[in-house]
């Protein structure tokens, strides 16, 4: 994949425009030879997936998926594609952007002698523009897209925003939006006295931290990613890791869906594999909860949640992803959980005490670099 | 039955048998009085050789009272007869014959007339020309009840261009009648439909109590054939029958009564039933004691003897079948079936199903079986009809069909069952049902299996035309987006790719229309329907479908080696519309 940021906003545009010409002009070409006309999508599934055991990430294989006009159950897929390719070459000619709602709005009508729709909802309209992204080979940056904002930063940094310098150490309770699109065109960073960045799942356990000015006290960056992080909070992350120089430590949930949100950040996702290079985080850091917590930190048994059938499949599949199945550490970290038959939320730790986890499991964890790799 | 009450007073006949013969209820009677009247009139065509053109007119005088009156283009009725066919019960000579023929017994018009004096005091009108050069005969009869013969009120020449007659000859017979006019299920209406379907070589104009004109056109212009005389079938008869013909025979020598009283009986066949019988063809028919006729039945059962001649049955005929189906049912599948004859009871008969599947038919309800006997339609007590029982035993869910246990089919097929015959085996005397003999049933059922079997084909097939039609629509949907989007991004006129695409989409699913067997494998001689005469499919009434289905059909297969010839067959051109219906 050709690193974007080396090159002028304006040649990435032409690049842009020139790929989303190639594919109307093979459409083009084969419906004019009376072909049937089709768009090679490299697929987004496990099986073409590798881990490229020396970069430690995820990359996207060379598998790919055509996709054909004349083929009923591709059919509507195939013309959705066209239609959103021509919606991001008037966005990128009108040199604007828009979200993805936005994009789904622009392209939404009635096809004419029907009553059916383009799309019949915006997360239809999302997976065509992903398909498109890896089509042409290009970033959904690039296409002057964003989604929309999730994930919040403070810290001891100050951030330069399209211009405006926000200092994410006065961000009061709220904290600062953390942008779809955080590539350095966009966003750069002014002065930083952050040693590392403490990553958390979500906002609840956030707003503790930001409380507990947490990272005032331990001079760090504070993030959280709203679940599964999006691709603004993951750049962002590499980012601050890369440029920066800061580690990366993650406070997640003792569950299968921690543990893959973890995987994310430190190896990227499966589903968006081609952005690996720019987002995986391969020295994060998983500080907890542990599956051990529960004894170590003598938890109540009101915390547990049980495993239902689905968290063991789910963890069962993580533990043999080939990423997870040579770390003896994981393999026990996830045996163990199958064995209690319990996760836990990072909240459970509330109950022994309101600001437990920033004053003492943190700090503790941090101080005995007690953490999975 | 009937034949044996001769000597009983026909008023008090008629009086105490008139549920058995129709006119149980005035609706009933207004039906069976023109269902009497169109049968003689179809009878008298055929045998002269005419093309029926029959025009029936209802016209109330009041709620309960009716004029009905039937006219036809046959040969006309000599003025001596006149009394006799339409004054006399019982008067005919279809009785004792053995020959088939829609009527019978020689009651209906007659009933119908006296019905109409019982209950309106009102005479029968009868105009009969039998040449164009000479006058019409107008004659007005009231029947003698107690002498069982008509008398004569009064009796006037039509001028030679009164216009009554188009083709120059024909009767036209008008009964003054109680009765109830009411359309839907056992009416006027439905008896009509069903004839014009079991006789597509006669035309019918109806004309409503309402003024209202309703056409059935001729679905062919070829008459049936003249059925034969015949004698018994030596097969089937029965032990005390047998008795009673060699009781009865003229004939001296057994050789010669089996020979000459039975049909299909041969020299050497005659021979080997006497053989078997332990008798000679010389044994005298007199010296034939109980023991003896015992024998000869036992052997006639044993020796094998040629089916009944099939001349004496004349079947409507597959084709004559599916045009009559065609013009008078809106589906999209016909088709027919005319089994061999076979024989109960030493009667030849034959059976013929003829089956219309989907176009408007009702979907969600039970199927419709019409019945036929001698091409006259049978409209009451169809459960206790064989052809009934025969629809109810046969195995629906074979053919793609839905059956609850006991009880019809259902989806929106119309199946038809006719039963040739030169006796039909009736359960009464009105004619409603056809009796449960096993022979018949079997018949029935074959002949179903048969149309059956030709619409599990076609159910097949349709879905996969349905499937066709769904991903060619899908495609068609989609190439007129993809094309403004193209051009949007290219510059290339939207209309060319436009018309490309179209050209491929055709070309897609014309290739997947290939002809497939149930593996979805090709078949490599064409369409089994497509070669079968009795056979017609209608693609322009094929319902069109709603939301197409998403299903991901192996797109991996598709066949590249070009089409292979069209689905349709192309007869069915002379498909025409439903009766017209206009205010008149």
């Amino acid at each position: 994949m050709t690193n974007m940021s080396k090159k002028s906003p304006d040649a990435v545009r032409t690049e842009t425009l020139g790929k989303i010409g190639d594919l109307g002009k093979a459409v083009a070409k084969s419906a004019l030879a009376e072909h049937d006309p089709f768009v090679d999508v490299p697929t987004r599934t496990i099986s073409n997936t590798t881990y490229n055991e020396a970069r430690r990430l995820l990359q996207m294989g060379d598998a790919t998926l055509r996709r054909n006009l004349f083929n009923t159950g591709q059919a509507r897929k195939f013309m959705q594609m066209v239609l959103l390719s021509k919606g991001c070459k008037d966005l990128l000619e009108a040199r604007k952007t828009l979200s993805l709602r936005g994009m789904y709005y622009k392209s939404l009508h009635t096809i004419v002698g029907t009553n059916e729709k383009t799309f019949d909802d915006q997360e239809e309209s999302d997976g065509i523009l992903e398909d498109i992204e890896v089509a042409l080979a290009t970033l959904r940056e690039n296409l002057h897209l964003f989604a929309k904002k999730r994930g919040t930063m403070v810290g001891n940094i100050t951030v330069i925003d399209k211009g405006d310098s926000i200092d994410c150490r006065r961000m009061g309770t709220g904290g600062y939006a953390i942008p779809s699109i955080c590539e350095p065109s966009v966003v750069q960073f002014g002065k930083c006295e952050a040693k590392f960045v403490l990553h958390v799942e979500k906002d609840t356990v956030w707003s503790r931290f930001n409380e507990d000015r947490f990272w005032e006290t331990h001079n760090c960056i504070l993030t959280e990613g709203s679940g599964q992080p999006p691709r603004g909070v993951r750049r962002l992350l590499y980012r601050l890791h890369k440029e920066l120089g800061l580690p990366v430590y993650c406070l997640l949930d003792c569950d299968p869906w921690g543990h893959y949100i973890y995987s994310v950040i430190k190896q990227g996702s499966i589903n968006l594999a081609f952005e690996s290079e720019r987002m995986a985080i391969p020295d994060a850091r998983y500080l907890g909860i542990r599956s051990g917590d529960f004894v170590r930190c003598g938890l109540s048994d009101d915390v547990k949640i049980s495993l239902n059938d689905r968290d063991t499949e789910r963890a069962k599949q993580i533990a043999e992803y080939p990423w997870f199945a040579k770390k003896k550490h994981w393999q026990k970290e996830i045996q163990q959980m199958l064995r209690n038959g319990f996760k836990m939320e990072v909240e459970s730790l509330i109950t022994k005490d309101i600001s437990y986890v920033t004053e003492v499991y943190v700090p503790e964890r941090l101080k005995a670099k007690d953490w999975l790799d | 039955m009937s034949a044996q009450q001769r000597e009983i007073s026909v008023s008090e006949f008629f009086a105490k048998n008139r549920h058995l013969l129709g006119f149980d209820n005035p609706r009933k009677a207004l039906l069976t009085a023109v269902k009497e009247a169109v049968d003689n009139a179809l009878d008298a065509c055929e045998e002269a050789g005419i093309l029926p053109d029959i025009r029936i007119e209802l016209l109330q005088r009041s709620e309960t009272r009716f004029k009905v009156t039937v006219r036809d283009n046959g040969p006309g009725i000599v003025r001596k007869q006149i009394e006799n066919v339409f004054g006399r019960l019982l008067y005919g000579s279809k009785f004792h014959r053995l020959k088939m023929s829609r009527g019978q017994q020689g009651i209906g018009i007659s009933a119908a007339g006296m019905y109409g004096l019982m209950t309106t005091g009102q005479p029968v009108l009868i105009i009969s020309k039998t040449h164009k050069k000479k006058p019409a005969v107008e004659v007005l009869l009231k029947m003698d009840t107690s002498k069982n013969r008509a008398d004569v009120v009064s009796e006037t020449e039509h001028p030679e261009d009164d216009g009554l007659f188009a083709d120059g000859h024909g009767t036209q017979v008008s009964i003054e009648m109680e009765g109830k006019y009411q359309q839907g299920r056992q009416s006027v209406d439905e008896y009509l439909d069903q004839t014009a379907i079991a006789n597509p070589h006669a035309k019918f104009t109806f004309i409503t109590p309402t003024n209202e004109t309703i056409e059935f056109n001729r679905g062919t212009n070829e008459l049936p054939p003249e059925a034969k005389e015949i004698l018994p079938h030596p097969r089937g008869i029965e032990l005390g029958t047998l008795i009673q013909m060699i009781e009865r025979t003229e004939r001296a020598q057994v050789g010669g009564f089996l020979q000459e009283e039975f049909s299909r009986v041969s020299p050497s066949v005659s021979k080997e039933i006497c053989a078997k019988a332990g008798i000679t063809p010389r044994t005298w028919v007199k010296n034939v004691g109980h023991a003896e006729a015992e024998g000869i039945y036992k052997a006639i059962q044993e020796v094998k003897i040629m089916a009944p001649a099939t001349d004496c049955l004349v079947p409507i005929g597959t084709k004559a079948l599916l045009s009559g189906l065609l013009k008078e049912v809106r589906a999209e599948f016909f088709t027919a079936c005319t089994r061999p004859a076979d024989v109960y009871r030493g009667n030849p008969f034959l059976i013929e199903v003829g089956l219309a599947f989907g176009g408007e038919l009702p979907k969600d309800e039970l199927i419709r079986v019409i019945r036929f006997a001698n091409r006259v339609p049978l409209l009451y007590q169809q459960s206790a009809c064989t052809s009934f029982k025969a629809v109810l035993e046969t195995t629906w869910k074979n053919y793609g069909i839905s059956q609850s246990r006991g009880s019809l089919p259902e989806g929106p097929i119309v199946v038809m069952v006719h039963m040739a015959s030169v006796w039909v085996p009736f359960t009464s005397e009105s004619k409603e049902a056809i009796a449960d003999y096993d022979e018949i049933r079997k018949e029935m059922k074959l002949a179903l299996q048969d149309v059956g079997r030709k619409l599990g084909i076609y159910m097949r097939r349709r879905q996969r035309m349905r499937r066709e039609g769904e991903r060619r629509s899908i495609f068609e949907r989609y190439i007129g987006e993809i094309s403004q989007a193209t051009e949007a991004i290219t510059g290339t006129s939207a209309k060319r790719i436009y018309d490309s695409l179209l050209k491929v989409a055709k070309r897609k699913t014309e290739e997947a229309d290939a002809v497939l067997n149930d593996e979805g494998k090709r078949v490599k001689d064409s369409d089994p329907l497509g070669k079968d005469d009795s056979v017609i499919i209608l693609p322009g009434r094929v319902p069109s479908t709603g939301e197409p289905s998403e299903d991901e059909a192996a797109p991996g297969d598709r066949r590249e080696d070009g089409p292979a010839g069209s689905l349709f067959e192309e007869s069915a051109a002379e498909a025409t519309a439903k009766p017209k219906r206009k205010k008149g």
